[in-house]
């Protein structure tokens, strides 16, 4: 936890425009810059400061989205007149509450597990990938499901998780032809990646199968994505009759 | 009421202030790519601020519009006509008979805005009523609108009620419309003066010459440019040394230079991340003027410290406000 007390010192802050700021943990992707944004994420959420409007949550770091209009009241000691006011006021409140901050291992890593149901007209590149690495079909999906994945920040869709933590040994390029389009909730491999898709879009990933699980739902104010910056994936296999009976059940809370 | 769609127009969507809160969750801020005359429009109408406006994009719709709506035109001069009558923008008007508003291409700006009085009676999703193009949600169905919609008005603020029989009484004789003969100042996004930057994060990454380059001579815009961002063209732009970035969040009005060295702003539609070098950021108080460009015109950089970035946005947020206050007492006054 010593090494965490250290990113968290070692903060850069970076304007992004005069309404919002970037704090980096570092230049990397990695597990630990992850998690120690998603714990300043989840402080911030706890504390949001007067102006604060919104919150990303990226590799390695977070952008901190507010409104210089409600924050030009607030008073700075030093200030720096290059620098704008609201800016500063932000930055030296994350500065106090980095000090405050208190990892511990149960609030920083839950796991949420992800049905997948491989191969087959579910998974229509499964065998590429199995011959392109001269494996099995079932040893790819049993090299799939002991990944041990983070997801480190969601964006380009709704929902959309960009996962880390694929076993090199089923890395495979990307279609040479990309998909006009991929159904919602393919899974599939595009070089060291891998990832769902929660809705229905063009793209050149192997689909190795699909989940039933609604990755985004609409309606779901507080949570849409089922999924997290930060937390911990786990792929676990089902059968085509296991996939209908939970898509089912989905249909009814989804939109 | 109702308003029947008769011509789309280029692009026309819904838009408000773009949905807030949810880029953590992937989801796109869209909304108004000119706030200031999007907001500007809902102020004319007695709406609050942040109520939804119709963004037409370089060509104007055509719309079958019911007798006792009120509606106001500001952004892009579409040259709005109705009976053959030229509506004028930046004031409220009054339409006293069914009839056709139609707009043709943009003589002045890129987009206008249109908007009614209650606003327009869509879902809120996610806190927004702004179209989201590519996830297909927001909006009108979550797209761009076609001839056949039919938009639903909302009920419009109980002060517009004496507005409009005041109005209709003093100036509504004969014609299709009525209006009044007061306008707000809008017109300043129309000014092609500088556009004002401050330092993006990765600034340092470029080389001295492009940084030159980039503050004295001029960008233009690239035919294929969109909501989601503008392509500019120009002096191309290099780095120091080739760098890998991790993506990291981006902002309305980030300016990013790919590998081939072009340029290009992010706008209303961008992707809430980005992986490239991020040279300089346009100053919030400049947004509604770029957004008013039209493809093929240029554009030259200023750059500005931080406070002073924040400055013009907080003079341009007391100007917006004040208007509101005045237009609202203009709004509720009594004509005699």
């Amino acid at each position: 936890m010593n090494n965490v007390m250290k990113i968290f010192m070692e903060a850069k802050m970076q304007p992004l425009g005069e309404a919002a700021i970037q704090v980096s943990f570092g230049d990397r992707i990695d597990p630990q810059l992850c998690l120690c944004a998603r714990a300043l994420a989840a402080e911030l959420e706890k504390n949001p400061f007067p102006g604060l409007k919104e919150l990303e949550v990226s590799y390695t770091g977070v952008a901190v989205f507010f409104e210089p209009l409600i924050l030009i009241r607030e008073k700075i000691e030093k200030a720096n007149p290059e620098l704008s006011h609201s800016y500063q006021v932000v930055e030296n409140y994350i500065k106090t509450l980095l000090k405050k901050i208190k990892l511990s291992e149960a609030d920083v890593a839950p796991r949420v597990r992800v049905p997948v149901c491989y191969g087959g007209e579910y998974g229509p590149d499964l065998e590429y990938v199995a011959k392109y690495h001269k494996l099995t079909q079932q040893e790819v999906i049993d090299k799939h499901i002991s990944g041990d994945y983070l997801v480190y920040m969601i964006g380009f869709a709704p929902g959309f998780p960009y996962v880390g933590g694929l076993p090199e040994d089923i890395a495979t390029p990307r279609r040479e032809t990309p998909r006009l389009a991929i159904p919602k909730g393919s899974v599939g491999i595009a070089g060291s990646q891998t990832g769902a898709y929660p809705l229905e879009t063009p793209g050149g990933w192997q689909l190795i199968g699909r989940t039933p699980l609604e990755l985004f739902r609409l309606n779901d104010l507080e949570h849409p994505s089922v999924l997290q910056a930060g937390d911990r994936l786990e792929f676990y296999a089902i059968t085509p009759g296991e996939f209908k009976r939970i898509a089912a059940q989905e249909g009814s809370v989804a939109k | 009421m109702n308003i029947l769609v008769k011509k789309s127009g280029l692009m026309s969507t819904l838009q408000d202030l773009g949905r807030i809160g949810y880029q953590k969750y992937g989801v796109l801020v869209n909304g108004a790519m000119d706030s200031f005359s999007s907001r500007l429009a809902n102020i004319l109408v007695g709406n609050k601020q942040a109520e939804a406006a119709l963004e037409m994009t370089m060509l104007g719709s055509t719309m079958q519009l019911p007798a006792g709506i009120i509606f106001a035109l500001t952004g892009a001069d579409l040259g709005a006509t109705i009976d053959g009558q030229p509506v004028p923008s930046f004031r409220p008007v009054c339409v006293t008979r069914d009839c056709l508003l139609m707009c043709g291409f943009a003589k002045q700006g890129c987009r206008g805005y249109f908007a009614v009085a209650g606003g327009f009676d869509v879902p809120i999703i996610m806190g927004s009523k702004s179209t989201y193009l590519r996830a297909k949600i927001g909006g009108f169905d979550g797209r761009a609108l076609a001839a056949g919609d039919v938009l639903k008005v909302g009920t419009p603020a109980p002060t517009m009620q004496l507005f409009v029989q005041q109005i209709m009484r003093k100036y509504g004789a004969n014609a299709a419309f009525a209006t009044v003969p007061w306008y707000a100042p809008g017109t300043f996004i129309f000014d092609d003066n500088v556009i004002r930057i401050t330092r993006g994060q990765q600034y340092a990454w470029f080389t001295e010459e492009s940084i030159n380059n980039f503050l004295n001579e001029p960008y233009s815009i690239a035919l294929q440019s969109d909501r989601m961002g503008y392509r500019l063209e120009g002096e191309a732009l290099q780095y120091k040394e080739k760098r890998e970035l991790v993506s990291e969040p981006v902002t309305f009005g980030s300016i990013q230079v790919p590998a081939d060295g072009n340029p290009i702003i992010l706008l209303a539609d961008r992707q809430t991340a980005g992986g490239y070098p991020k040279i300089a950021q346009v100053v919030c108080a400049d947004l509604p003027r770029l957004a008013q460009r039209k493809p093929k015109t240029s554009l030259h950089f200023q750059q500005v410290s931080l406070a002073e970035a924040e400055r013009l946005y907080l003079q341009q947020e007391k100007f917006i406000n004040k208007l509101a206050v005045v237009i609202q007492q203009k709004l509720t006054e009594v004509y005699n």
